[in-house]
């Protein structure tokens, strides 16, 4: 009896260890995986080795230039070889770590007939004028015409031409090296209308660790969608001024034209508005020798914040806002004038503060105050304000003045106010901001994926990152076979995708669990569970070392 | 001979070479300072105040104080984030409504016409505050709500209410840890959303936010070190609750002498609130910090100053004077329309100011309304709310009839 009780219990012993073995093992080997996988951050799959990749990147420019020679400029025997193509590549010296190289690609050719018949014309614009109807020019591409050392196309002492359209003259030598030396003058001339270090430096100039503090670099507006324009008319003294300005004709006349030749660089709106009792911040001190006042020019950085809070500019839009603001001082304080640096009065009256806009401060005709009693009428002369107001603003874009070789003529700009190769030249600087901007955003958001471990991805933020990349190398492709137009709109995307993957709301998702914390919830949930199974596994360890070991006795 | 001209030549030689060394010496120094300089072209300001309920009065008043200062050394509205629960200025225990005062007696009202709080009461919560700074906003969120830095600001971010080692308590219901924070700020970095950033914090336990991070270019101060708490300043007998934070006093204090053009640096601010004067002890960190603190304006942070350029250059326009005639016309006529038309004096406000006062709106339908007269509408609202209406038609119709007359 007792041994089959006995029998009874050691068969219960051995089921309840094994049961307590199942339970433990089905714990570890199911429950655990189960809960880890299931509490980790989802993370949609990212293209990791890309995005590493596109830091190596080798960005390669290539602007295509077409030279054309006319009948006399060059020896015959070279005129023999033609026509062939010649690349001259060169890296650009800058510390960033993407390389960038320019690549210049000259196709030779000889002139069709009715080339050679308008490089014969008198003056250069009719040669351009009738070049110019023939054929569009692809956006980033050049054309060069080479004409006689002797011709009269040109003046005398001057040994080449940039226009405003995408040509430029130049003249042939007869020389045995007639090649090379022109091949020289052209990649000067294509250098001052295409890329130079410069403009890349100030695209790139956000990138570069050293350049801080060079105020050149910094003036231009960063690349975005879109930009908004401001024109605001200050009026602080409505008592004595009553002051009219048409900017709807001016607007229409003077700035449309230009930002329509800048479109392609990006949407534009315009507005304006007048705002009255607007003081600037600042006291203009009395010059007795002219009997004007003036605002030194170390007090010029005081005068924007005052004004900027009733400029309204935060309800307009999304898009980075340029403000223009033409201030027609007090009747006490005119004439008023802006001092440089040296103490002389600045023609232009104006001032501009970069990435924020500019300011004109317009003084009225003291011979208006003569007959008419307060307040006087003033009709603003929209066109000296628009020469100023355009002129900012190209700085502001950072069009800057052009660096012409030697004994080069500039022609004049055209209508607008720009010229079609310093278009190309903002596209160039666009497109390798925006794939610098574009490439720093992606490898910091894989990079911050590494460090904070609770940041979730989900697939659609997943998607745009793999577009994002995508278009990062089809800009990269496109720059290389020179077409900047396709670049240009490639690049664009890449910035959009690559913000908008990094700025999604949902990348904050879970908001960070400590580890106390974490412990804090976990522990109540699995400790219950977790202490019978963990007690009795040991038990049963205990029990199978101590029937090991008694056989052992025995023997 | 020789020796007098060779000894003249050897005297010009180093008068030449002095010139130059000292031209050399002030290239590097300006270049020196320029170093020194912060890059920055633009500044934000981000004021958290963490608490609601009226005893944290003083939380309030404290981020109201900072504000205006930040706001009189030139940084606008718009670049201003100020989180706030806002239920101070129409609680209903302020015996002065619409004011919160930083001073007692009621000497400074902190409140004032102009605020623009951009989120207030339950908006103020640890996901909007980091979403703020990270950026990650829902794309309808107004340009007001954003903080829209570039790499080129500086930032100020300052933080107050009641906080604990590690954390701080947001609104009485949630809390953000000093992990989060530093997470936060090196999501800024990443971004380059911000050029340098000064994070100052007014709480009990304030020195351990700033522990954790380990981003570059952020210095920090702190109003406590871990295991001290913030006083307050002063109570007011008439509202009945403390006024102001110690540590936030003394900085505005320090704050009330800066003005736009003034070259105090960071190290005077460290030295603001000794333990004498605020019992706790206040502590900075700017190990994260590249520059020195001495070279760090207050303005930097503080204020907003602008580089400017002088125009030099001008495009040249052509004029196209038919265009600029015709509408000169066109402003003449349009002045000539607009002269007879002055409402102020054909619309007879006083006829309608008085005949309101009569329009007895609350009688009963019996009683006699005597603007209403001899029609047998009943007197009820609608019935002299109709008639205030018709009035003015009426005075409108008169006056457009003076209108014809005049054209």
């Amino acid at each position: 009896m007792a041994a089959v009780g006995a029998a009874a219990t050691h068969l219960d012993v051995v089921r309840g260890k094994r049961a307590a073995l199942f339970f433990a093992a089905v714990a570890i080997l199911l429950g655990l995986p189960l809960w880890w996988k299931t509490t980790e951050t989802y993370r949609a799959p990212l293209p990791y080795s890309q995005i590493s990749a596109l830091n190596a990147l080798q960005l390669r420019l290539m602007v295509p230039v077409t030279v054309v020679f006319t009948r006399d400029s060059i020896p015959l025997d070279d005129q023999e070889k033609l026509p062939f193509t010649v690349v001259h590549e060169r890296e650009i010296p800058l510390k960033y770590k993407m390389k960038i190289k320019c690549r210049f690609q000259k196709a030779y050719r000889r002139a069709l007939d009715h080339e050679e018949e308008a490089l014969s014309s008198g003056s250069v614009h009719e040669a351009e004028a009738m070049l110019a109807e023939l054929k569009e020019q692809a956006e980033g591409s050049l054309t060069v015409y080479v004409i006689s050392e002797y011709s009269s196309l040109l003046p005398q002492d001057m040994m080449s031409y940039i226009g405003p359209e995408r040509t430029a003259v130049v003249r042939g030598i007869m020389h045995r090296e007639a090649f090379n030396i022109i091949g020289r003058r052209i990649i000067q001339i294509a250098q001052a209308m295409s890329l130079t270090e410069d403009v890349l430096a100030a695209a790139l100039a956000d990138h570069l660790p050293e350049d801080k503090w060079s105020s050149d670099k910094r003036r231009p507006l960063k690349s975005s969608l879109g930009y908004e324009i401001t024109f605001s008319l200050l009026n602080p003294d409505p008592k004595s001024h009553d002051v009219h300005w048409d900017i709807e004709g001016a607007v229409q006349h003077y700035v449309w034209p230009f930002l329509n030749a800048l479109s392609a660089a990006g949407n534009f709106s315009v507005d304006s508005q007048i705002l009255y009792y607007a003081m600037l911040g600042v006291n203009p001190r009395f010059d007795p020798t002219s009997f004007s006042y003036y605002l030194p020019m170390h007090s010029l950085p005081h005068v924007i914040n005052p004004v900027e809070s009733r400029l309204g500019s935060s309800a307009a839009s999304l898009y980075p806002v340029l403000n223009f603001l033409l201030y027609v001082p007090e009747l006490a304080h005119s004439p008023l004038y802006i001092q440089d640096m040296d103490g002389a009065p600045v023609a232009t009256n104006a001032f501009h503060s970069p990435r924020w806009g500019g300011i004109m401060v317009y003084n009225i005709d003291p011979k208006a105050y003569n007959a008419s009693e307060l307040p006087v009428r003033v009709e603003v002369d929209m066109v000296q304000v628009m020469e100023v107001f355009l002129a900012q603003l190209r700085l502001l874009f950072g069009i800057a003045q052009p660096q012409v070789p030697p004994k080069c003529l500039l022609s004049g700009p055209k209508n607008e106010g720009l010229m079609t190769w310093e278009l190309d030249q903002l596209l160039w600087a666009r497109s390798v901001e925006n794939l610098a901007t574009a490439t720093t955003t992606l490898t910091s958001l894989a990079q911050l994926l590494g460090k904070i471990s609770n940041i979730v991805i989900k697939d659609d933020v997943a998607s745009e990152v793999y577009r994002a990349v995508a278009a990062v190398q089809k800009a990269a492709e496109e720059l290389a076979s020179g077409h900047l137009s396709s670049a240009f709109v490639a690049s664009q995307e890449a910035v959009t995708s690559s913000e908008r993957a990094f700025f999604d709301p949902s990348l904050l998702h879970l908001l960070y669990f400590p580890d106390d914390q974490k412990f804090a919830i976990y522990i109540p949930l699995f400790l219950p569970m977790a202490v019978p199974i963990l007690l009795s596994l040991v038990k049963i360890f205990l029990e199978m070392h101590k029937s090991w070991r008694k056989p052992e006795k025995i023997d | 001979m020789a020796a007098p001209c060779f000894f003249s030549r050897l005297w010009r030689a180093a008068l030449a070479l002095l010139a130059l060394g000292s031209l050399a010496a002030s290239q590097i120094e300006d270049q020196a300072k320029q170093f020194f300089r912060s890059g920055h072209t633009n500044n934000w300001a981000v004021l958290v105040c963490t608490s609601r309920f009226w005893f944290n009065y003083r939380h309030v008043a404290n981020t109201l104080s900072v504000y205006r200062s930040v706001k009189r050394l030139g940084i606008p509205d718009s670049h201003i984030v100020l989180m706030l629960a806002d239920d101070m200025a129409c609680n209903a225990r302020n015996p002065k409504p619409a004011t919160v005062f930083s001073h007692k007696n009621m000497e400074l009202n902190v409140y004032g016409d102009d605020v623009e709080v951009d989120y207030r009461s339950y908006e103020v919560t640890v996901e909007n505050f980091l979403r703020v700074l990270t950026g990650r906003i829902p794309p309808s969120t107004p340009r007001s709500k954003r903080l829209l830095s570039d790499d080129r600001s500086n930032i100020l971010i300052y933080m107050t209410g009641h906080g604990g080692n590690g954390f701080l308590k947001f609104q009485d219901s949630e809390e953000i840890t000093n992990i989060e924070l530093a997470d936060a700020f090196e999501q800024m970095w990443q971004k380059r959303r911000y050029n340098e950033l000064l994070f100052i914090i007014d709480t009990c336990q304030g020195a351990s936010m700033y522990e954790r991070f380990y981003s570059p270019n952020i210095m920090a101060l702190a109003s406590s070190q871990v295991g001290e708490d913030s006083l307050s300043h002063q109570p007011d007998p008439a509202i009945g609750v403390h006024l102001m934070d110690r540590y936030t006093f003394y900085v505005l204090e320090f704050l009330e002498e800066i003005n736009p053009a003034s070259q105090t640096n960071m190290n005077d601010l460290f030295q603001v609130c000794p333990k004498s004067l605020c019992v706790s002890t206040p502590g900075h960190r700017t190990d994260l910090f590249q520059r020195d603190p001495k070279h760090v304006l207050i303005t930097d942070f503080f204020g907003s100053v602008r580089k400017v350029e002088i125009t030099t250059e001008t495009l040249s326009l052509q004029r196209d004077s038919q265009i600029t005639e015709s509408s000169y016309k066109e402003d003449r006529m349009d002045e000539e329309l607009m002269e007879p038309l002055k409402y102020a004096e054909q619309l007879p406000v006083a006829q309608i100011i008085h005949q309101a006062l009569l329009a007895e709106v609350w009688t009963l339908p019996s009683a006699p309304c005597g603007m209403l007269g001899s029609r047998s509408w009943p007197a009820t609202f609608t019935g002299s709310v109709l008639q205030l209406v018709t009035s003015p038609v009426h005075v409108l119709s008169q006056s457009s009839e003076l209108h014809k007359v005049q054209f």
